[in-house]
């Protein structure tokens, strides 16, 4: 833990930039001034300031994007935020499970024991799931996943394993499938609703709708 | 500069052969997805007509080769690890024996160079005898196009 980190996340403790936060980081894109503001009720300039203030604490990206619509001030490029790539963690007292989580899928992939991790991280996920009652997307929700409906399709905007799935990228994606199935398994769901459908900077897997819907 | 990618597999059985149907018929629609992809420049192709034709060499038959170029290390990365690609990674084994070794080789070549299989090949075999460097690295030790620009290979290869 940084005194950065402490200090970028203390600046969430206001609840207009929390909601200003949350906003870009669920639109999973480039988000405008005019439109945080819409979405959490506060003035455009109020927006601005805070969405700066997050942008100077490295918890925000802010561009330029060029405007679609045409007519008088169409020329000017609107500023827009997304979610700054880099990650903030705080831990008191002090933690690191990352440097040990590494080593750990370095040694999986040395031993060539895929099938093992697999067979963990789907009983791993039995238990998370099991003896809950809401559906799969509340339990996924809650550990960090960030799901969002894409047509029939279920999808995670976000990867809790990020790091790891960067440094043994078929190794973690295929234990976080492992995972997800498992949870579905615990919930008396049906497992086989989860797959792997990568896309650039999402998570691995995504669910298909039930047959219900 | 753009990077040139290598790498092996050992089948478990003959390309024709049974064990290996599925993966020869996800041949089509992956190779489909890499020609397709942001970043693919090249790839060494057996066949322009048969897209489940795999390269041909004197490496051994057991061994399956696949050899591409792409425009940097991000694009061929998300190409193998995500997008639909990385389920047929996961079913690796299936269809191809654990390899002790390094069985994948990149490094950097100028722009509108196709390197050769037998360069690709030298490059392997140095990444397993003196480990990652510039002229042969892996994305676990992983070097920018900087790092290549000054390497007498580059050179070499510009003449």
């Amino acid at each position: 833990m940084s005194d950065d980190d402490l200090e970028a996340l203390a600046l969430l403790h206001d609840p207009v930039r929390r909601s200003l936060y949350e906003a870009v980081a669920a639109s999973g894109g480039d988000l405008g001034r005019g439109e945080a503001a819409e979405i959490t009720g506060v003035s455009r300039t109020l927006a601005g300031h805070h969405l700066d203030k997050l942008v100077d604490a490295g918890l925000l990206e802010s561009a330029f994007r060029q405007q679609e619509k045409k007519g008088p001030g169409s020329g000017r490029p609107a500023k827009v935020y997304r979610r700054a790539a880099g990650e903030r963690s705080v831990s008191l007292p002090p933690r690191d499970y990352v440097a040990l989580a590494s080593v750990l899928a370095e040694v999986v992939d040395s031993l060539g024991a895929e099938e093992a991790a697999e067979k963990a991280a789907r009983a791993a996920g039995e238990r998370l799931g099991r003896g809950r009652s809401e559906p799969v997307e509340a339990v996924l929700r809650e550990r960090g996943y960030e799901p969002y409906a894409d047509g029939g399709t279920l999808r995670m905007r976000n990867c809790p394993f990020h790091v790891l799935s960067h440094e043994q990228p078929l190794l973690v994606c295929s234990m976080n499938l492992a995972l997800c199935q498992g949870v579905l398994e615990g919930l008396g769901d049906d497992p086989g609703r989860a797959r792997l459908d990568p896309r650039p900077g999402e998570c691995c897997v995504a669910l298909s709708k039930t047959k219900q819907d | 500069m753009h990077l040139a990618e290598l790498n092996i597999a050992h089948m478990r059985a003959p390309i024709d052969s049974p064990e290996l149907a599925e993966f020869v018929a996800a041949l089509e629609p992956i190779n489909t997805l890499a020609d397709g992809y942001p970043g693919f420049v090249w790839r060494m192709k057996e066949s322009e007509e048969d897209p489940t034709a795999t390269l041909t060499h004197e490496y051994g038959d057991h061994l399956l080769l696949n050899f591409s170029v792409w425009e940097s290390l991000d694009s061929l990365w998300n190409y193998v690890y995500r997008s639909a690609h990385l389920d047929v990674l996961r079913r690796r084994r299936e269809w191809f024996l654990r390899m002790a070794e390094p069985y994948m080789v990149m490094w950097w070549i100028p722009e509108g160079h196709i390197p050769s299989l037998a360069e690709g090949m030298e490059r392997l075999e140095r990444l397993k005898a003196e480990g990652p460097s510039p002229e042969a690295f892996t994305y676990k030790d992983s070097y920018d196009s900087s790092a290549a620009a000054h390497l007498p290979a580059a050179a070499e290869a510009r003449k």
